[in-house]
């Protein structure tokens, strides 16, 4: 089974979602992230979204999970890169993630990051 | 239970041949409603022949007088598909009506060849009636709605290409929407706008609304959503021009605007909007 | 007298099974697929796209598995994808209440029905508890 691969820059950590995932894959990467925001003692969580197409509740779900996990652990997330189809369709779906911090693109995401102390 | 087709018209249709087909075509070229304009006679002749030959087979499989049975579902697939090219080309419902009601000449010359006995020619001649009437009204109807939708969808294609957004400053968008919104027409001018903040990666996009004389509930909830995605994409929106009137249909209508920030002028807008970029306006010295 | 009926179905029906989450992704990317092929717009295909994933796990995680179908329609000017999902799993007591829930997170019932609603054009839903379910979906375009 794929993980979705985790990189570590700067204090932060890097996570780029390129293929439609499945259910197994979402689970597996909530836990890994855990995992390394504890092991690497992250400051923050950069979730680049930009080549995802579709982004149902499960995995809008995912995100709000991830948000909160990292919050609990210290650190905060923002995701990156929504596409504008997904982002109409999430809001019709009612999913507006209030409580997750969003960014056009990676380097907007890193420096609301440095900004928010994130190192 | 549907009558079945009288026996010399279905021997007529199903034994249709050039001889038929000439008179025909003839007969299409010689009403005072062919567009020679808007058709050439080869692709006429070919549209003939292939509807000759479906209705062949409608007439060997035993078809009625009800054009709606299914032995006719091949004969109905085809004349929509003249009507919604006849009505895209131009022509008018009854110009293309035509097609089917100009066959009955040689279709009633080939009843009168066959049968002899009076009574019989007159049920001969009502059944074909009849059942070519059926058939021409149906293009009639498609012929309708291929039309209505035609139209529908040059409005919705209208739609798309007027929608202004403008780049204000680097990363500041503008939308001044203007003139009574209706749910289509905001559904389409947020997802332009959505599309130009990626497009420019611009976080600030201000909807002016100062030219927009009425809000609905819709039209809010609308604003809203489009708001919510631009959000999502890590993008903030101000709404601005917010008239006396529509800050009170808002109110009266519970909307609720959550954290959306507001200003009453577009000039307030912008104003917060460089500033949130780390722009500020200076005046030069000396005032000019 | 003579009736048009809207939205004549094609031979073009396609049925994919609902077991696991895999299926899951493959309705999408079947869903997808047709969505392209008929011409709707990108956000058109999202929502459909999104909607057969939200229906599609429903299925699975209440239907106890079924199958769906995709089927191409037509209706004058239009073209649409009709997707029906099929399950003989327990059914929905209140239907109502189903389509009203939505998100309501912490309820654990949140099944999303009224979320798919709002992206397509047609939605109809037949439930009989102890029986099954049956939702059938559609989203129309213009003709390329």
């Amino acid at each position: 089974m794929d993980r979705i691969p985790i990189l570590k820059v700067g204090e932060n950590l890097l996570v780029t979602i390129q293929v439609d995932l499945d259910d197994r894959v979402a689970l597996a990467l909530q836990d890994d992230l855990t995992e390394k925001i504890v092991a690497t003692r992250a400051h923050g969580v950069l979730i680049d979204i930009s080549s995802l197409e579709v982004v149902d509740s499960f995995i809008g779900r995912m995100l709000g999970n991830i948000a909160a996990m990292s919050r609990v652990l210290d650190a905060r997330t923002v995701v990156v890169g929504m596409q504008p189809q997904v982002a109409i369709t999430l809001v019709e779906l009612g999913l507006s993630l209030p409580d997750i911090a969003t960014a056009l693109s990676v380097d907007a995401g890193m420096e609301a990051l440095a900004r928010a102390g994130g190192g | 239970m549907s009558t079945s087709l009288s026996p010399a018209l279905a021997a007529a249709l199903s034994t249709s041949d050039e001889g038929m087909l000439d008179a025909w075509v003839a007969a299409q070229l010689a009403a005072g409603t062919m567009r020679r304009d808007l058709i050439d006679e080869d692709d006429l002749r070919s549209e003939s022949r292939e509807f000759l030959r479906l209705l062949a087979d409608a007439a060997r499989a035993n078809a009625s007088q009800t054009p709606t049975d299914p032995e006719w579902g091949a004969v109905r697939g085809f004349l929509s598909d003249l009507s919604r090219s006849r009505a895209i080309r131009g022509f008018s419902p009854s110009e293309t009506a035509t097609f089917v009601l100009s066959l009955k000449e040689p279709v009633f010359d080939r009843i009168r060849g066959s049968v002899t006995n009076a009574d019989e020619l007159t049920a001969e001649l009502w059944s074909a009636t009849t059942a070519l009437d059926g058939l021409a009204l149906f293009t009639a109807e498609t012929f309708q709605r291929a039309r209505e939708d035609v139209i529908k969808r040059q409005q919705q294609e209208l739609l798309e290409l007027s929608t202004p957004v403008v780049k204000l400053w680097d990363g500041v968008l503008a939308l001044p929407l203007i003139g009574t919104l209706d749910s289509a027409r905001t559904q389409v001018v947020m997802e332009s706008l959505l599309q130009r903040i990626v497009e420019t990666n611009s976080p600030i996009a201000i909807i002016d609304i100062t030219g927009v004389p009425t809000v609905d509930t819709l039209v809010a909830q609308h604003l809203l959503k489009a708001v919510a995605a631009a959000r999502l994409m890590g993008a903030d929106c101000i709404i601005s021009g917010i008239r006396p009137q529509i800050a009170q249909t808002i109110v009266h209508l519970g909307v609720d605007l959550g954290d959306v920030v507001t200003k009453a002028t577009m000039a307030d807008a912008v104003s917060q909007a460089l500033d949130r970029q780390g722009f500020a306006i200076v005046r030069r010295d000396g005032g000019v | 007298m003579v009736e048009l009926r809207a939205g004549s179905v094609d031979d073009e029906v396609q049925t994919l099974p609902l077991r696991s989450a895999d299926d899951v992704v493959r309705v999408r990317q079947a869903v997808r697929t047709c969505a392209v092929e008929l011409g709707f717009s990108l956000v058109d295909q999202t929502k459909l796209v999104t909607a057969a994933s939200e229906l599609a796990r429903n299925t699975i995680d209440y239907g106890r598995g079924g199958d769906c179908d995709l089927v191409v329609v037509r209706s004058g000017e239009r073209v649409g994808l009709r997707l029906v999902f099929r399950d003989d799993g327990p059914g929905i007591a209140d239907v109502e209440q189903a389509l009203r829930d939505g998100y309501t997170t912490g309820n654990g019932l949140g099944m999303g029905l009224g979320g798919a609603r709002r992206l397509v054009d047609e939605f109809a839903i037949d439930s009989t508890v102890g029986v099954g379910t049956t939702i059938e979906v559609t989203r129309w375009t213009w003709k390329r």
